[in-house]
């Protein structure tokens, strides 16, 4: 990706910012970056999104984080930087260990306190199942083996 | 699908009637649950068949519920701009489920509204199950939204992670997914200039304010909304508890400086909130936010005693149904601004003549 500003070297500073509810992105290389007064420690805004999302960014390089994605709903961790939010529950999985600090910087704690839960067990849940089939199958037809193995496993649990 | 309010237990505002404790200085407690089904995306990234499924889905589980088997379920994706704006006017739908500013809201898009909760469904999360009490009543909130989710989460599997509790679309809800909040209208504070600590301070207990209409809502009429800022390492107790004391102690801080004020320049804040009375009972046009801060001014003169014979929840009303979408509904069409400000000053003036009665 090339810098936003020189439109040359190649941006390595990805810098989102979330200003009432408006995402934007701006992409630049170390150049003009530092032209700008930005150092690969980007303005922290106030808001506590704006944390977690500058945090995300800390954790993960650009490169890695639009690699990584869940193998669920194929959210990457990108699409968590553009947009703030995550794809799906297995995301908390998928993103495990970058989540757990950043809860950590946001809530001041990774770890739940409130009330435990256990999901109902609903032996042969056919909406679930359903669901899950239709995914494999999507999958299969996109050629995404890596998911559809992950989408078997799942649906062999609950079977 | 047309909208008929008149279905609606209490309109889907039980907080109005004003008859909870402390009901001049707090409008309405909420607490709030965000939950989502395991097994299907968060509806942001769900298709629209996944979005009816959960929909589906919650429907059948609330008919099993005792808060919300007798509830109107309203497909928020089959109504017209101005109905969802009437639906956010009264805190049952919030802008990003009423997608206020699109010709219609996502596909699956619903709010089941009951006589003393309400479920989004397919907000942010899939559910978004909420308690309204009038006055200061966190507890009591708490205990029907607690209530009402055990109900569901027996008959729906949830999203849950043993380490990070309830999993919630956006990071900052996750663990309880509780916001519990408190609106509350502080003319005091603002007069004596007291508010910038108050908020400060606030802001350093681990709470968070908003304007009327929450996230993104600019403070007018000096109603405040204050709640929990993280939903993660305390329990729903805790987080219940640390904002009621800190509300309590707003509380005594609004009725401090409202004594303040009628000791040290009471002559002056009489006069002031007479001027704001008359204004609201003999303008011909009130524009939003102008009717909003005279509003405040009454709510205020009637706390302090000043004014008689207008009660809090005739203010509460008149807050509600003085606003755009309510006016264009009562009129019967689609107002322009002049419109809906002379429409305003009307309706205004019928309630408080009727109020005082001279009509």
């Amino acid at each position: 990706m090339l810098c936003d500003q020189c439109r040359e070297r190649d941006a390595v500073v990805h810098l989102t910012q979330i200003v009432e509810a408006e995402v934007t992105q701006l992409h630049l290389c170390e150049k003009c970056a530092a032209a700008k007064g930005i150092e690969t420690t980007v303005a922290m805004p106030k808001h506590p999104l704006g944390d977690f999302l500058h945090a995300v960014q800390l954790q993960a390089s650009p490169a890695a984080g639009d690699q990584v994605r869940c193998a669920y709903c194929q959210a990457s961790l990108r699409d968590f930087r553009a947009s703030g939010r995550l794809g799906c529950a297995q995301c908390y999985t998928a993103f495990e260990g970058a989540l757990r600090e950043l809860l950590r910087r946001v809530h001041g704690s990774a770890r739940h306190r409130g009330h435990e839960y256990e999901a109902p067990v609903v032996t042969g849940d056919a909406t679930a199942l359903e669901l899950l089939r239709e995914r494999l199958q999507q999958a299969v037809a996109a050629e995404e083996f890596e998911l559809a193995a992950t989408l078997r496993d799942q649906i062999r649990a609950l079977e | 699908m047309t909208l008929d309010l008149s279905l609606l237990p209490d309109g889907g505002m039980p907080w109005i009637t004003a008859s909870g404790p402390h009901a001049d200085i707090v409008l309405s407690s909420r607490v709030r649950l965000a939950r989502n089904l395991s097994g299907i995306p968060f509806s942001p990234r769900a298709g629209d068949a996944e979005r009816l499924r959960v929909l589906h889905q919650v429907r059948e589980a609330a008919a099993d519920t005792a808060l919300l088997s007798r509830a109107v379920l309203l497909r928020v994706d089959e109504l017209t701009a101005n109905e969802r704006h009437l639906l956010h006017e009264r805190h049952l739908v919030s802008r990003e489920l009423a997608e206020l500013d699109a010709p219609t809201a996502r596909c699956g898009s619903a709010v089941l509204v009951g006589d003393e909760a309400a479920l989004m469904v397919n907000e942010e999360d899939h559910l978004r199950l909420q308690v309204f009490r009038s006055g200061f009543d966190i507890a009591g909130a708490w205990e029907r939204a607690a209530q009402l989710e055990r109900e569901l989460g027996e008959r729906l599997p949830l999203a849950y992670h043993h380490e990070f509790g309830f999993l919630t679309s956006c990071p900052t809800n996750v663990g309880t997914g509780l916001r519990a909040s408190v609106l509350v209208h502080l003319p005091g504070l603002v007069l004596t200039q007291e508010i910038g600590k108050v908020l400060t301070g606030l802001q350093q207990m681990g709470l968070t304010y908003r304007g009327l209409y929450g996230e993104g809502s600019e403070v007018v009429g000096n109603f405040f909304q204050i709640s929990n800022q993280t939903t993660l390492g305390r329990s729903e107790d805790e987080l219940c508890d640390h904002l009621a004391r800190v509300v309590a102690h707003v509380i005594s801080r609004e009725a401090e400086a409202r004594r303040v004020l009628s000791r040290d320049a009471g002559y002056i804040i009489e006069d002031k909130l007479w001027r704001a009375y008359g204004t609201l009972r003999y303008a011909r046009s009130l524009g939003a936010d102008e009717a909003m801060n005279l509003l405040s001014g009454v709510r205020l003169a009637v706390g302090m005693y000043l004014i008689g014979g207008v009660s809090v929840y005739t203010l509460n009303k008149l807050l509600v149904f003085s606003q755009a979408a309510h006016l264009s509904l009562a009129e019967g069409r689609p107002l322009t601004e002049i419109e809906a400000n002379l429409a305003r000053a009307r309706y205004v003036r019928g309630v408080l003549a009727v109020e005082a009665g001279e009509a």
